[in-house]
């Protein structure tokens, strides 16, 4: 870390200047949660932090017209206890909520777990799976980014040099929509997910299934957008039949490592189990 | 390179330092400012030994950069006591013994405060998940909930 230059600017052009300025790599700094274990492990050595915390859109929310906008730097606890927000999009904030301890929570943001680009970052699939957009702002001005699109792998991205993930948008939803993210672990709280499932559906006044996006967490180099589970529900009651359907059309899906946390069959039974019990859920918020 | 001034609030008093931009919250309050009570566990935020309060939100100090500091209101387990008057939760950790080697304990007490001060009546279950990002390898746990469940049993009492 010898010689880090540190920033904190209070504009989203002045940190894209910096991190496309940057001679060296650049890293933002959100709520450092990854980041500073990476420079004290010496997994990274930036030239250059920037810390954007000071840049009041990345660290704020709003609702407009039952649209969320959330700052990409927000701390989860504060989404957490947003009565709302929660109640609304309950998947994503959940998920979110499982990262790490409460002292995580209290600096852990969306942005910085999608931006770290981990395959098992829990709120990922859960965002995938809302329909969730980045605003991404750059040299060249701004740009809409689908979450699924952020991702190319293990710790990549497809940012820009000195693009920088200002706020998410959580879409208005359809009257009888839910969202819902489970992830299995060896014990009940701080841990990494060794499968992750996300799942939102709405139902029209039948309870039929009018649209669903389901998205599966670590057992790929990124989240996956499963097209093919989306299509075990749509058209149906999600019933038994359609929960098979679903829970076959995720293992398919799912193309995880054999690592000492879960094993190929292990990961690839689980991720359909997951789904299924993640509908279950969802589709019980979305009737009620 | 040139260190970085910042001033802060650290226990309701005005403070500046000069720090290395490598250097963490936790490292500033330990080595710049003698402010020993926080400490230093894993340094990868699993053990939660440097709780601390940063603008009244609980975060791991070894997860916080000494520069972002700039500005904000630092609180740490040398501000809980008033004076000679301990914290309830610090005597009630004495009385009920739920720390042996201590390590843990600054940490332990700091969390347990801004739990209460959030929810001033948890369940058990609430309290355990509360302070799972607090790790103790002496006591087994069940003493450090107890205290805290009784610390909130008796403040509603009072």
């Amino acid at each position: 870390m010898n010689g880090m230059r540190y920033e904190a600017p209070s504009s989203i052009d002045e940190a894209s200047a910096l991190l496309a300025g940057a001679s060296g790599e650049a890293r933002v700094l959100a709520g450092g949660t990854d980041l500073l274990v990476q420079l004290r492990s010496g997994m990274v050595a930036p030239e250059l932090v920037v810390d954007v915390k000071n840049i009041e859109e990345m660290m704020t929310y709003s609702v407009n017209d039952g649209a969320y906008t959330i700052g990409a730097a927000v701390p989860s606890a504060q989404l957490h206890e947003d009565a709302d927000l929660l109640g609304m999009w309950t998947g994503v904030v959940e998920a979110m909520d499982l990262v790490g301890s409460t002292q995580i929570q209290g600096r852990a943001s969306l942005g910085g777990n999608l931006c770290n680009a981990s395959p098992a970052a829990d709120s990922v699939p859960a965002m995938i799976a809302a329909g969730a957009i980045c605003n991404v702002a750059g040299p060249n001005g701004r740009r809409e980014v689908p979450v699924e699109d952020i991702c190319t792998g293990p710790g990549q991205t497809s940012l820009a040099k000195g693009e920088i993930v200002v706020s998410i948008s959580l879409p208005k939803q359809a009257p009888r929509t839910g969202d819902a993210y489970l992830r299995f672990i060896p014990r009940t709280e701080m841990d990494i997910a060794v499968v992750g499932a996300g799942v939102c559906l709405s139902l029209d006044d039948s309870g039929t299934c009018t649209d669903a996006r389901v998205s599966l967490g670590a057992v790929a180099p990124t989240a996956l957008l499963v097209k093919e589970c989306a299509d075990a529900l749509i058209g149906t009651k999600v019933d038994d039949a359609a929960m098979a359907n679903l829970d076959a059309a995720a293992r398919a899906a799912a193309s995880p490592i054999d690592d000492k946390r879960g094993t190929v069959e292990f990961r690839t039974k689980v991720s359909g189990v997951l789904a299924r019990r993640a509908a279950a859920i969802a589709l019980e918020r979305a009737g009620s | 390179m040139a260190k970085n001034h910042v001033t802060t609030t650290i226990n309701g008093e005005p403070v500046e330092y000069l720090c290395e931009t490598q250097q963490t919250l936790l490292d500033v309050l330990r080595d710049e400012l003698q402010l020993t009570g926080s400490k230093e566990g894993c340094a990868s935020g699993d053990c939660g030994a440097c709780s601390v309060m940063v603008d009244g939100r609980l975060v791991c100090s070894c997860l916080v950069m000494g520069v972002e500091a700039e500005g904000k209101s630092i609180e740490t387990i040398e501000g809980m006591a008033d004076g000679d008057q301990l914290h309830p939760l610090q005597q009630k950790f004495l009385e009920n013994a739920a720390l042996q080697c201590g390590i843990c304990t600054p940490g332990f007490l700091v969390a347990a405060k801004a739990l209460l001060e959030k929810n001033p009546d948890p369940t058990e279950t609430e309290v355990r998940y509360w302070l799972a990002g607090n790790l103790c390898r002496c006591t087994g746990y069940d003493k450090i909930i107890r205290s805290v469940l009784e610390v909130a049993e008796e403040a509603k009492g009072a």
